[in-house]
């Protein structure tokens, strides 16, 4: 038979029944290994639901420290009889399933080219705990040990990471390393006939990197940002975006003194309010966001068209899943780009930041609300899924504390006083950004009425065309300063001179960092760019122009990036080749580098019809 | 006649408050709303009242919705900023606007159309929430800037101007704020200034949500024989509860009235709001019994109007949140960013 041999290279899933108690012990496993110093990248694939579903942890342990998913399965840990068949079925032959072998089951539940290692934790657990609780939350700890004894993951490790979970909680901390013991004690003595070829030996590869999920770097992110009012509503996988939030502006944003809040946070009652929120606050002054989905999004369009066109800040954190409609709650897509980059009615463009992981989310949250009170107009940080509900491997955060906010344009009551003029919608220093007052400024001077309608430079209602044609063409301009003040695209260029590029974006990263080292090693080297932001730098053309063909590689059906390059930068479509995936799982470097290799062989076999070479593609 | 400019001229008899201004400081553009429309009469007397409380006009925040009565933010209080804001969302962005800064008076403006029917929803929940402001309805009953469609407030059985009849039943915001929690609700009618101004003189001191509903009849479509909304029907069944002043019990210039006719409430300020009631089973501290007494009402076909209930130690958002004094608009990286050194802790718990 055959066995997967394979160190620090390999995939572990977890497959559990939802509320049992098992994603903490998962995450055990995961950190442990981190801490012996290979790197991991684990997924949680959850179910739209709370307590007696599936879910799954997928664990990719990879010394090379390859964080996107792999595909393929390597050990399946298989404890929901729920989901057993599937699991078995997605096991690689010679790949290990572990399960509970309390209960006898038919061959036919097995396979014959998988090795199958059983331990009865049901009756370990029940003999050795009364309480049901217990006996349910032990077992996944009992297998945690059996796995470590078996895949050589140091004991020690795990008991430091107990005793920091349960620090000041002694019987806690006893119990859980107790029952670590039973289920390393009992692979030891009765699975060494079941050796498993998946090995953790101690490295250094993880450096000073640190393990945070994107939700809760982006929360850090806008408290670091200043951010002090969030007006959100739940919505899956936004909601920890405002939890953690909240318990970060708990320990940190908190007068010393007093006690008071320094910050408000309002959980809404629908996203419509949320926006109305953010609006009214951004419009007075304070830095203000919100976290939602797709679906938020949709009912907030209104707003944020009122907010574009009457030039307020706002910062919205999209943390993107499957689409449309409901579409798939707990799945990753990158599918909202055209619906926030146009969102609402009439002529709109609007700045999208997009981060690969936490340690992005963390930087984009803060310029996000320093870019939307610069530029006075709704920012976008554009996350999903994959990056916001999953731990990620990143670099560790950075804070210069001479930073300094940069609250934009606004008139003071002094700059009013000395004969400053107030035109509202004017753009007085050619950049297309105006200057504001916030209400409550001075006595008599810098009042003005804020409306969605149509207005001359000095906010006057006017219907007159001109006006409405010097406003709109401003708002071009704003948007035309954006493409400088916005994160640069980032470009990895291949290791010999190609006519072939690819441009990715957000989650798609850490999969594309692999896909192009198979490519190389497949004869297709890539110069590569990672867009960090719309709209787009003059890079992002030149880039383009620089290459014959480029792959545009997303997570959506119809080629969303694709579209607003074309759109934007006046590429012609056939030079823009679409790499789609979009089933709702992480992309993976082998699909990426399958579909690319693919589309290169088959036009070495069927070339395209010669095109003229064309110079005025970009604009 | 709108296409003649305001002349800025203030004559020299006009009376100035304690902060050095005349009520023609507190005026804004000239209306444009049709000649006797009761929503000009309403910004009259939100005129009135700032300027009798010594309001500096700089410290007030107007926002509004959409539709006629959303327009008049222009036309009072012209030195304050303003913000139109979209179709039924007003009191989102009045609590965001608050939220920023906590110290400035928050006037919202709304219409039946606003907040009845697309802006039902954040009317409620402004009342439950208890943000601190000034929440006034403008209720003619019908839709006037988009010609005279029904609006949600329209009685039952009352006619059109077309002569089409209204077979929905109607919402009575008054009812739904009481039910809601709101701790200061008053019914208003334009055509009442005196009654008016010390509702808006006691919503302005209220230290939580104030919910005014004034009737204010639309004389281009709902002002005629058959609407329930008109001057003619209003004066007609006008249930006056209560009329209040606002006193300093510490220099009493007339004779207290007779005890069981009147109310003192104590307000934030320090100064008494005196009730007086008009009916003798009114107790505006009573939620139960008002919410009985309006229901009664207008079965009868009465509107009640007055100050319907009243809770003088109401409480807000701010306090809620317990949020600092300072207004989060003006705290700076000192007060918001946790620093570099924090920051490396964080770090080295996530390792």
């Amino acid at each position: 038979m055959k066995r997967i041999e394979a160190t620090n290279d390999f995939v572990v899933k977890f497959a559990n029944v939802n509320g049992s108690g098992s994603a903490s012990a998962n995450e055990l496993f995961a950190k442990a290994i981190l801490r012996m110093g290979v790197p991991v990248s684990p997924r949680n694939i959850f179910p739209s639901n709370i307590q007696g579903l599936p879910t799954w942890y997928e664990v990719r342990v990879s010394e090379r420290g390859w964080l996107g998913r792999r595909a393929g399965i390597d050990m399946m840990v298989a404890m929901n009889p729920q989901t057993w068949d599937q699991d078995v079925r997605e096991l690689e032959p010679g790949g290990y399933l572990f399960y509970d072998s309390t209960k006898p089951m038919p061959e036919s539940a097995f396979r014959s080219d998988v090795n199958t290692i059983g331990m009865p934790m049901t009756a370990i657990c029940n003999a050795t705990y009364s309480d049901p609780r217990q006996r349910q939350l032990f077992k996944n700890i009992l297998y945690v040990g059996a796995l470590a004894q078996l895949m050589g993951i140091d004991p020690a490790v795990i008991e430091k990471l107990f005793s920091e979970q349960y620090k000041g909680k002694e019987k806690l901390l006893a119990s859980n390393v107790q029952a670590l013991h039973l289920g390393i004690d009992f692979a030891r003595e009765h699975l060494a006939n079941h050796p498993v070829g998946l090995q953790v030996i101690k490295r250094d590869r993880v450096g000073n990197r640190i393990f945070i999920d994107g939700n809760s770097a982006a929360a850090l992110g806008a408290v670091y940002g200043g951010a002090t009012v969030c007006a959100w509503y739940p919505i899956t996988p936004s909601s920890s975006v405002a939890e953690a939030f909240t318990s970060y502006c708990r320990k940190f944003r908190h007068d010393p003194d007093t006690g008071e809040a320094r910050y408000a946070i309002v959980q809404a009652e629908d996203e419509i309010a949320s926006i109305g929120m953010v609006t009214g606050a951004g419009w007075n002054g304070a830095r203000a966001f919100t976290a939602t989905s797709g679906p938020g999004v949709s009912l907030m369009t209104e707003f944020i068209g009122l907010a574009y066109f009457a030039e307020i800040p706002v910062t919205i954190i999209n943390v993107q899943r499957g689409g449309p409609s409901t579409g798939m709650p707990t799945r990753t897509q990158q599918a909202d780009l055209i619906s926030c980059a146009y969102a609402s009615h009439g002529d709109t463009k609007h700045v999208l930041l997009l981060p690969e992981d936490p340690k992005e989310c963390f930087d984009h949250a803060a310029i996000a609300l320093d870019l939307a009170d610069r530029l006075q107009t709704p920012v976008f940080l554009m996350t999903d899924l994959d990056i916001g509900m999953n731990q990620r491997l990143c670099e560790p955060f950075e804070w210069n504390d001479d930073r300094r906010y940069d609250r934009g344009k606004v008139l003071s009551a002094a700059d009013l006083d000395a004969g400053r003029e107030f035109a509202r919608y004017k753009d007085v220093d050619g950049d297309g950004i105006p200057w504001r007052t916030l209400p409550a400024t001075h006595e008599s001077k810098g009042a003005y009425f804020t409306r969605g309608t149509t207005r001359d430079p000095y906010a006057r209602y006017s219907e007159a065309g001109p006006d409405y044609v010097y406003n709109v063409k401003r708002l071009l301009q704003k948007f035309d300063t954006a493409r400088s003040m916005v994160p640069f695209p980032i470009v990895r260029k291949a290791p010999r001179k190609t006519r072939l590029g690819a441009i990715y974006f957000g989650s798609t990263s850490p999969s594309m960092d692999e896909a192009l080292d198979l490519l190389i090693t497949g004869g297709i080297p890539l110069d590569a760019m990672r867009l960090r932001a719309f709209p787009f730098a003059d890079a992002v053309a030149e880039f383009i122009d620089a290459h014959e063909e480029v792959f545009v590689v997303e997570q959506n059906r119809d080629g969303q990036m694709r579209t607003l390059l074309m759109n934007e930068l006046n590429v012609d479509p056939m030079k823009l080749v679409p790499i789609l995936h979009y089933d709702g799982t992480p992309i993976t470097a082998r699909f990426i580098s399958q579909a690319i290799t693919k589309h290169v062989h088959a036009e070495i076999v069927e070339p395209k019809a010669e095109k003229k070479a064309s110079k005025e593609t970009v604009k | 006649m709108t296409y003649l400019a305001k002349p800025r001229l203030h004559h020299p008899t006009l009376e100035i408050n304690k902060v050095g201004y005349t009520r023609r400081d507190y005026e804004g553009k000239i209306s444009t709303l049709c000649a006797g429309c009761g929503h000009d009469s309403i910004s009259a007397a939100i005129v009135q009242a700032c300027w009798q409380m010594d309001i500096e006009p700089h410290r007030v925040a107007k926002l509004s919705g959409i539709g006629c009565s959303s327009k008049t933010p222009d036309y009072f209080l012209g030195a304050s900023h303003g913000f139109n804001t979209v179709h039924g969302r007003m009191p989102s962005v009045l609590t965001g606007a608050n939220l920023a800064n906590r110290e400035l008076l928050y006037l919202g403006v709304s219409g039946d159309g606003d907040s009845a029917s697309i802006g039902l929803g954040q009317f409620a929940h402004s009342m439950r929430r208890g943000v601190r402001m000034v929440y006034i309805v403008e209720n003619n009953g019908v839709y006037g800037l988009t010609k005279g469609q029904f609006s949600a407030t329209a009685d039952r059985g009352s006619k059109s101007k077309k002569g089409v009849v209204n077979a929905d039943n109607p919402i009575d915001m008054v009812a739904l704020a009481l039910q809601l929690g709101a701790t200061y609700v008053a019914r208003g009618f334009s055509g009442d200034k005196a009654q008016l101004v010390p509702l808006i003189e006691g919503a302005i001191r209220h230290a939580g949500a104030a919910f005014i509903d004034v009737v204010s009849p639309c004389v281009a479509f709902n002002n005629h024989e058959g609407s329930t909304k008109s001057y003619d029907y209003v004066r007609q069944h006008n249930e006056a509860v209560s009329r209040i002043d606002f006193i300093d019990l510490a220099q009493p210039t007339e004779a207290s009235p007779a005890p069981g006719e009147s109310i003192d409430l104590p307000q934030p300020d320090g100064r008494v709001m005196r009730l007086r009631k008009l009916r003798a089973d009114h107790d505006p501290t009573n939620r139960l019994a008002a919410m009985a007494l309006v229901q009664e009402l207008a079965h009868e076909g009465e509107v009640a109007t007055g100050l319907i209930y009243v809770e003088p130690e109401a409480t807000d958002l701010h306090r809620a949140l317990n949020t600092v004094a300072t207004p989060l608009n003006r705290l700076d990286e000192k007060s918001l960013c946790p620093g570099e050194a924090v920051l490396a802790k964080v770090n080295a718990g996530l390792r």
